[in-house]
């Protein structure tokens, strides 16, 4: 019952929202090794992109040049321009800090920090200072698990350690977690891929009323989780952007004979 | 006698071995399949049925024997040795044997000459008489186990049974040690405790065994407040800390978040070299190099600083115990997954702040417990202090001043002739009793820390 409701929302797709994000040939190397050939994408503001590919395409890795998390593995190298409203994120002028303040994550398994709840959804707000003072810090604490759908379930044991929450809570702490620090675009990658249909159901309900305020990025490996939230979809394939588009479009009219094999299961 | 005898056995053994591996092979004629456990486990069950027969009577003949030889002896020369009191008959029977298989012999007489021809000649029969037993075991169990060997014959069990039987044994051999030391020790503290009360030994503040030396003295009694001692092992023990903690966390950070792979590589067994430098080594930088650079240094800033003192030895090993500290950590901080360390960079966090506020929070447990393990081998180390802290029993917190530990006192009190029975020499067993609790108390609470950690993870 909670797909359908999913797949309407999904569908009232909003056609011409700003550009949040944008990657002009975009190439990515591990050592030797070529993960992203040439890739222009873009991301759209108040809209949920969905990144699809067999496994190994380079959809992680695309994701994590757009907040930089690349920066922490030594050997990988990206060339080519990513912008997040015009101004170029790898530029040296750019503090990787703020990027990431400004563009939050989500990882695929869920990684509370071994804290309380309170702390988990504090620590952004504490290392960016954005909170003046106690109470404006539980007003963020308080906002944030509402907006991520956990407040009524934890606000009685706040107190209490994050890694003691559900798989499917812990996700949604996380998200809780990242939009602490009013970020304007969340990536998120295979965020349910360690969740049960129920848990998984709650986040997407979560991801669509969160495109309300944030652009949203979204890697998955299921085609009806990206027809259920997506808004738009790129299809990744051997490291090139195969096909990118409006969602209903790429699902019922794809272009590229490789994109239909995909989602029609012929591959991956 | 007895090796060559053994040697032997274990010839047989890999013989026995080999046949059984072959004579499997055979009953099956070239049909592995058919049996029902491999070749080798049909080896080894010959070679424990030609073998271990033969061990255990070996071995209850080794112990028996010379028993029943110095039985023999003593019926035998009776009217000699009537009028002898006890230790006079062992050192008839020990100058006998010394006579017969060599060795010092402190009188000889015409008794003990007779005494050693029946000592050899029994040795002979007794020689003759095992080598048959151990050969008709021997053949009888090849036998026996070859006769046995057939395809649905379950080798394995047997093998399998035997093997743990033997483990059983060795791990019986190193926890009835452990039990033995550790009541020897409570045995000898209760008699030190039957001398000098348990109070005054715990709480007293004078510690002056050495006025014991001799007996005869009218009031040679020494006084055994050990409150010194366990003064001066703690000011050692946190000296040494404040050098290792700081130092071995912060080098485990380093090499753990930090360094490069490449030097991660080269840097990381060469801290644990240190590890391996033997104590007395440590023991001379300390006395020759560190400890005069700190009685100059306190001389040029108008400080008088003994020449043997708290700071010397504690430094010292500090340097000792870095490792532990910094290993220990490295390991614990390499365990907290990397999937924390991207949470919290995808916050925006920088390194520093992820590792002040994700990663040693949630190492913690982990590093206390290193920590502690650290403190219990620094309270254990006898060497360094010996060289480099001095023997002086001084109640003190200044750590220029010369001090003496628990393990430092235990040496000085068992080193050179000693009565086994008096109360400077019992004082060691106290002593290394208290040792013994603290460290079994640090290493069970480290112990504890240690798991309550890995509940979190696992
Ligand atoms: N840290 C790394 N070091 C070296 N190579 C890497 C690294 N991370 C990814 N790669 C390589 O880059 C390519 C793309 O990997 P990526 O993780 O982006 O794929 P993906 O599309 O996210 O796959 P999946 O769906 O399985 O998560 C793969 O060939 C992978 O082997
Ligand atoms: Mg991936």
């Amino acid at each position: 019952m909670d797909m359908q409701v999913n797949d309407a929302v999904g569908q009232t797709a909003t056609a011409g929202h700003a550009i949040k994000m944008r990657g002009e040939k975009v190439s990515v190397h591990y050592g030797e090794k070529q993960a992203l050939f040439d890739v222009d994408h873009i991301v759209h503001d108040r809209e949920v992109t969905a990144l699809i590919g067999p496994s190994g395409c380079g959809k992680s890795t695309y994701i994590r040049c757009l907040n930089r998390m690349n920066d922490t593995i030594p050997i990988c190298r990206v060339s080519g321009r990513i912008t997040l409203d015009e101004t170029d994120v790898y530029d040296p002028s750019v503090d990787v800090v703020e990027l990431r303040a400004r563009v939050g994550m989500v990882f695929q398994k869920p990684n509370p920090f071994p804290k309380s709840i309170f702390e988990n959804v504090a620590y952004g707000p504490r290392i960016h200072g954005i909170a003046a003072g106690k109470s404006e810090l539980d007003e963020i604490v308080t906002t944030s698990l509402q907006k991520a759908g956990l407040w009524d379930e934890v606000k009685d044991r706040l107190d209490e350690p994050g890694t003691g929450l559900s798989g499917g809570q812990q996700q949604r702490l996380c998200i809780a977690r990242a939009i602490a620090v009013s970020p304007e675009v969340i990536l998120m990658d295979e965020p349910c891929s360690a969740l049960d249909p129920i848990a998984t159901a709650k986040v997407e309900e979560l991801i669509d009323e969160l495109r309300e305020n944030y652009a949203i990025v979204i890697v998955t490996h299921s085609m009806q989780q990206a027809a259920r939230v997506s808004q738009r979809t790129a299809f990744f394939h051997l490291g090139h952007l195969v096909e990118e588009g409006r969602t209903d479009h790429i699902f019922t009219n794809p272009h590229d004979q490789r994109t239909q094999d995909y989602i029609t299961g012929r591959f991956g | 006698m007895t090796s060559v005898f053994l040697l032997v056995l274990v010839g047989l053994f890999i013989i026995a071995f080999i046949a059984g591996r072959m004579r499997a092979a055979s009953v099956t004629g070239g049909n592995l399949h058919e049996l029902h456990s491999r070749p080798t486990y049909h080896g080894g069950y010959l070679a424990i049925w030609t073998v271990i027969p033969a061990i255990v009577v070996l071995t209850l003949f080794s112990v028996l024997y010379p028993m029943i030889e110095d039985r023999i002896v003593l019926t035998r020369f009776a009217d000699a040795v009537a009028q002898f009191n006890l230790p006079e008959r062992e050192a008839f029977i020990r100058d006998a044997r010394a006579l017969a298989f060599g060795g010092i012999v402190s009188f000889t007489d015409e008794t003990k000459l007779a005494a050693a021809e029946l000592y050899k000649s029994m040795h002979m029969a007794g020689i003759v008489v095992l080598a048959l037993a151990l050969a008709a075991l021997a053949a009888g169990g090849f036998y026996y186990g070859w006769t046995r060997i057939a395809p649905k014959m379950r080798a394995r069990h047997v093998v399998e049974r035997v093997i743990m039987v033997a483990l059983i044994a060795c791990s019986a051999v190193a926890i009835l040690t452990t039990i033995g030391i550790v009541l020897s020790l409570i045995f000898e503290s209760i008699r030190f405790f039957q001398k000098v009360p348990l109070f005054e030994f715990l709480f007293g503040l004078q510690w002056s065994p050495q006025t014991a030396l001799r007996a005869d003295q009218v009031a040679s009694e020494g006084t055994f407040g050990a409150v010194p001692l366990f003064a001066g092992t703690a000011l050692i023990t946190f000296i040494a800390i404040a050098v290792a903690g700081p130092i071995g966390l912060f080098s485990a950070i380093y090499l753990s978040d930090y360094a490069a792979p490449k030097f991660r590589a080269v840097a990381k067994p060469m801290l644990e070299i240190l590890a391996g430098v033997p104590t007395v080594v440590y023991g001379f930088f300390a006395a020759l190099t560190v400890a005069p650079f700190f009685r100059g240094f306190g001389e040029n800033i108008g400080l008088s600083v003994s020449s043997e003192s708290a700071l010397a030895a504690g430094v010292v090993m500090g340097i000792m115990i870095i490792p532990f500290v910094s290993s220990l950590s490295d390991d614990v901080i390499n365990a907290v997954p990397q999937s924390l360390r991207d949470g919290s960079y995808a916050m925006g966090a920088t390194k520093a702040e992820t590792i002040r506020k994700v990663i040693l929070p949630a190492a913690l447990p982990g590093i206390v417990s290193a920590l502690i393990l650290a403190i219990s081998r620094a309270v254990g180390e006898t060497m360094i202090v010996v060289m480099a802290a001095g023997l002086a029993a001084n109640l003190t917190i200044n750590p220029l001043e010369a001090v003496t530990t628990v393990t430092v006192q235990i040496v000085t009190l068992l080193v050179g002739d000693q009565e086994f029975d008096s109360a400077k020499t019992l004082a060691a067993f106290a002593l290394g009793l208290v040792l013994f609790v603290v460290t079994l108390a640090l290493n069970i609470f480290a112990q504890r820390v240690v798991q309550r950690y890995r509940e979190q993870y696992e």
